[in-house]
């Protein structure tokens, strides 16, 4: 019988060393000896643990102390102003922690009270105004499961495979549920007859913090999905995801979902901001660039196996299971190829997508322990489906940073750990 | 409806049955009393008649309400079983205001709306020259941008990259990428320097935003940059950018029920991340080793005594609260300099071991020569001469790289040596 203290495996794991022998007796059917976890006593069966007052509000246990944000260091100048991935690797369901779910940041995460809170809705309203905290919560209110995607997620990886985890390739989402005020109540009540005709007319945002990050939002969007939101997964947004107030744009590229949300004008034209203009711009091949591409198209990724989570055991039955989702709406389909795109099963969804939000999936199989090529393609209700890299390729070139939403390929060897490839 | 036939009929046919009683009796021979009495009843029965009707008509009102009530609550079941049975409802739409908030004044508008249109609506009244724009860029910029605008490490370039941008590696600058020269000031204004965002005046604003143009030659170096010249100027890439195109290019080619199986000859792995090996570890390799290796605290004499010489008493047991306020006072720092363990250079040297050191002596940082002098000339940082340079670095050293107004309030200047007198002994 081999060691089977979880945490030393699972590091093993990491390394790339799948302990398969071991794992294979343990949860095998075979066992040649009785277990010592069964038939001695263990401490945890016989001393008392830690009382209710021991944690007045609690962390993760310490063996699941790798399941953490993570940078890239030398993907930006500094990490006050840079990105952390979620370690969907870990994951399972759909509602990210806030926790672990990824920060962006362009001048570091503030710190700003409630009472020192300030809401301001200007430009072309009928009145111009201020609202304190306390107005907000004031305001009917909803609630809504969202994923957040920064438009930079699989960014790196458009002229070719480079980073081996999930984590790193998809891990710039989250998913939560948000409480807060749908945007169109605090124009309403600022009043837009002076606007005119709204077809026409923008929203600017704009965060409180040194960076001041503000996005040109269509007037169209405001008024219809989205969210002034002040909680998430039930409790205060955390700081580094905008506390006190955030914007929610459902479906819309992370970058506009502007955190520790200040100002709200209405203007008659997009201001054309550092943040539309230079960033979050695609180049195509030619040289031009679109800009205002906000929605963030349907795109799915197998979170297991996958580098950073490789098969703990031998053949046999096998879980694989990733994450889909669509700026468009619901997630209705995904399918799953173990041979590179060349065959596929269609996966079963753990619960019918919510439109906007994570949609998880499993493809509950028998693993022959031979090689595989993972894929994941998914389909939204408006009948898109996951395009390749190459179809994406073709489209675009490779000069483009944001909106790669392209089918990921993990190559699973015999042991059992993947990696991230291309394939022809 | 149909309840007040029900509640009419027998009130008025109760009636005329009385009034024919009535009458018959009055033909024979009874007394006037009898007659009067039966007067009465009529009377009494005309009452009750108009009663009933009254009566009646508030009936059918009630019943007609009932009904646009029921209607209701039908038209609510239907939605929620369309919903799903629920009683769920998205958040009311308010036909009326609901009164929270306060009207902003004028001032507030004013200093939090300073965002400048693609038309030049919002900037202010201003103007600045290349010449002066060098110096201040030189001042604020430079230590992430370079002298030249063509960035440090990875901090953005801001000039050059021209005909890159169908390149495989397209350079997108001020000069080759931004289409808006409102951007530029609007961002330089509203967001930078970075670590002291909004502390430039218009006119500094505006002499950087000209020399940028002048160093992505966009102007020439005798040009001044104002309000009323603004919109003459004219940006390389103006016309090159498109409205999305994923709806006309992509959406419709992509829409077709996809392939499921045999749907190609082969497969061959073309690209491997780990060629490129350039994953952060994401398990240090023997990094519990090494946790239980390092004691979990190491004692405070040890500290002192392997830190260097420290002048000042205050410095070499630092107060815990001034310490705990230095570290927020150092955010302000903390764009440009990391201290503590495993920090590392960024714009600024690492600050650990700084109190009771030569100034410019840290390994690996480039510093400007006046620090290198001072360092030379015998200099050593201690509380004095910190607080010093903190008050106002340019004027303390001239020279100095360093791109900071300083901390002015002698508080915030001690608070900071505390707070960097706890890192006396960090390695690095």
């Amino acid at each position: 019988m081999d060691d089977i203290n979880l945490s030393s495996s699972r590091r093993a794991f990491l390394r790339g060393s799948v302990a398969l022998a071991g794992a294979t007796a343990a949860g095998g059917a075979a066992a040649s000896q009785p277990d010592p976890l069964i038939t001695e006593l263990q401490d945890w069966a016989s001393i008392t643990g830690e009382g209710v007052d021991e944690t007045p509000y609690g962390l993760p246990i310490e063996f699941e102390s790798d399941v953490i944000r993570r940078n890239v260091p030398w993907l930006t100048a500094d990490p006050i102003s840079s990105i952390n991935f979620t370690p969907i690797h870990a994951l399972d369901g759909t509602i990210t922690p806030q926790g672990c779910a990824f920060e962006r940041h362009h001048s570091g995460a503030i710190e700003l009270r409630k009472e020192d809170y300030r809401l301001m809705i200007n430009g072309l309203v009928d009145t111009p105004l201020v609202f304190t905290y306390e107005d907000i919560e004031r305001f009917p209110r909803e609630n809504h499961v969202y994923f957040c995607e920064c438009a930079a997620n699989t960014g790196m990886e458009w002229a070719g495979a480079q980073l081996n985890g999930v984590q790193f390739t998809h891990g710039m989402i989250h998913n939560m549920e948000y409480t807060g005020v749908p945007l169109r109540l605090l124009l309403k009540e600022a009043g837009l007859d002076r606007a005119g005709d709204l077809s026409d007319k923008w929203v600017y945002v704009e965060g409180a913090d040194a960076s001041s990050n503000g996005r040109s939002i269509p007037m169209e969007k405001a008024l219809d999905d989205v969210i002034v939101a002040f909680k998430a997964n039930g409790e205060a947004l955390r700081k580094e995801h905008g506390y006190p107030v955030r914007l929610v744009v459902p479906g819309w590229e992370g970058n506009m979902w502007v955190k520790w949300l200040r100002r709200i004008e209405v203007t008659d034209m997009a201001v054309e901001s550092r943040e539309e203009t230079s960033k979050y711009t695609d180049v195509l091949e030619d040289g031009t660039a679109r800009k205002w591409t906000w929605v963030m198209d349907a795109k799915s990724v197998i979170t297991s196996p996958s580098p950073q989570s490789p098969i703990p055991h031998g053949p046999g039955p096998l879980v694989i299971s990733g994450l889909a989702w669509s700026g468009h709406g619901k997630i209705t389909r995904v399918d799953v190829s173990k041979d590179g795109g060349m065959n596929w099963e269609t996966a079963r969804l753990g619960k019918q997508g919510d439109s906007k939000a994570l949609t998880r999936f499993y493809l509950d199989t028998e693993w022959d322990g031979e090689e595989m090529l993972l894929q994941a393609r998914a389909m939204d209700e408006t009948g898109y489906v996951q395009p390749t890299k190459d179809a994406l390729r073709e489209v675009r070139g490779e000069n483009s940073v944001y909106h790669n939403n392209c089918i990921q390929t993990w190559f699973v060897n015999k042991d059992g750990e993947a990696e991230n490839v291309e394939v022809s | 409806m149909s309840k007040s036939p029900n509640i009419l009929v027998p009130a008025l046919g109760g009636t005329a049955l009385v009034l024919g009683v009535a009458y018959g009796l009055s033909s024979r021979e009874h007394g006037d009393t009898e007659i009067e009495l039966l007067q009465d009843r009529v009377e009494q029965v005309l009452v009750q008649a108009d009663d009933a009707r009254a009566q009646a008509a508030t009936e059918v009102a009630t019943a007609n309400a009932l009904k646009a009530e029921i209607e209701d609550v039908r038209a609510t079941a239907a939605l929620q079983v369309a919903s799903g049975g629920s009683l769920t409802q998205p958040a009311p739409r308010l036909v009326e205001s609901l009164g929270l908030g306060r009207e902003a004044h004028q001032e507030e508008i004013a200093a939090w709306d300073v965002d400048v249109l693609p038309d030049g609506r919002g900037l202010p009244p201003g103007k600045g020259d290349v010449y002066t724009g060098e110096e201040v860029f030189a001042t604020y910029c430079a230590a992430c941008h370079g002298d030249f605008a063509e960035g440090v490490d990875n901090w953005p370039v801001l000039a050059g990259g021209f005909d890159t941008l169908a390149d495989k590696d397209p350079v997108k600058t001020v000069g080759s990428y931004w289409p808006y020269l409102s951007t530029v000031w609007d961002y330089v204004h509203r967001s930078m320097p970075f670590g002291g965002a909004q502390t430039l005046t218009d006119d500094e604003v505006y002499a950087i935003v000209a020399y940028i143009l002048y160093s992505n030659d966009l102007v020439d170096d005798d040009f001044e940059l104002s309000h009323e010249n603004f919109m003459d100027v004219e940006m390389h890439n103006a016309d090159g950018f498109v409205v999305e195109g994923r709806d006309t290019e992509e959406y419709p080619i992509w829409r077709d029920e996809p392939c499921m199986s045999d749907c190609k000859d082969s497969v061959d792995i073309t690209m491997r991340a780990s060629v490129l090996d350039v994953t952060p570890e994401t398990e240090e390799e023997g990094e519990d080793d090494a946790a239980l290796e390092l004691p979990q605290e190491t004692p405070s004499t040890t500290t002192v005594q392997e830190a260097p010489v420290i002048k000042t008493a205050a410095v070499a047991t630092p107060d815990p609260e001034l310490a705990a306020a230095g570290k927020k006072v150092f955010r302000k720092c903390q764009s440009c300099h990391a201290v503590g363990e495993g920090a590392k250079h960024k714009t600024g040297p690492v600050l650990n071991n700084v109190l009771g050191s030569q100034i410019a002596s840290v390994d690996g940082f480039k510093y400007s020569n006046a620090l290198t002098e001072a360092g030379a000339a015998g200099g050593t940082w201690d509380a004095e001469t910190l607080a010093a340079f903190l008050e106002n670095p340019k004027k303390y050293l001239k020279g100095t790289k360093m791109a900071f107004a300083g901390l002015k309030r002698k508080e915030d200047q001690e608070a900071v040596a505390a707070y960097l007198a706890t890192f006396l002994g960090n390695p690095g």
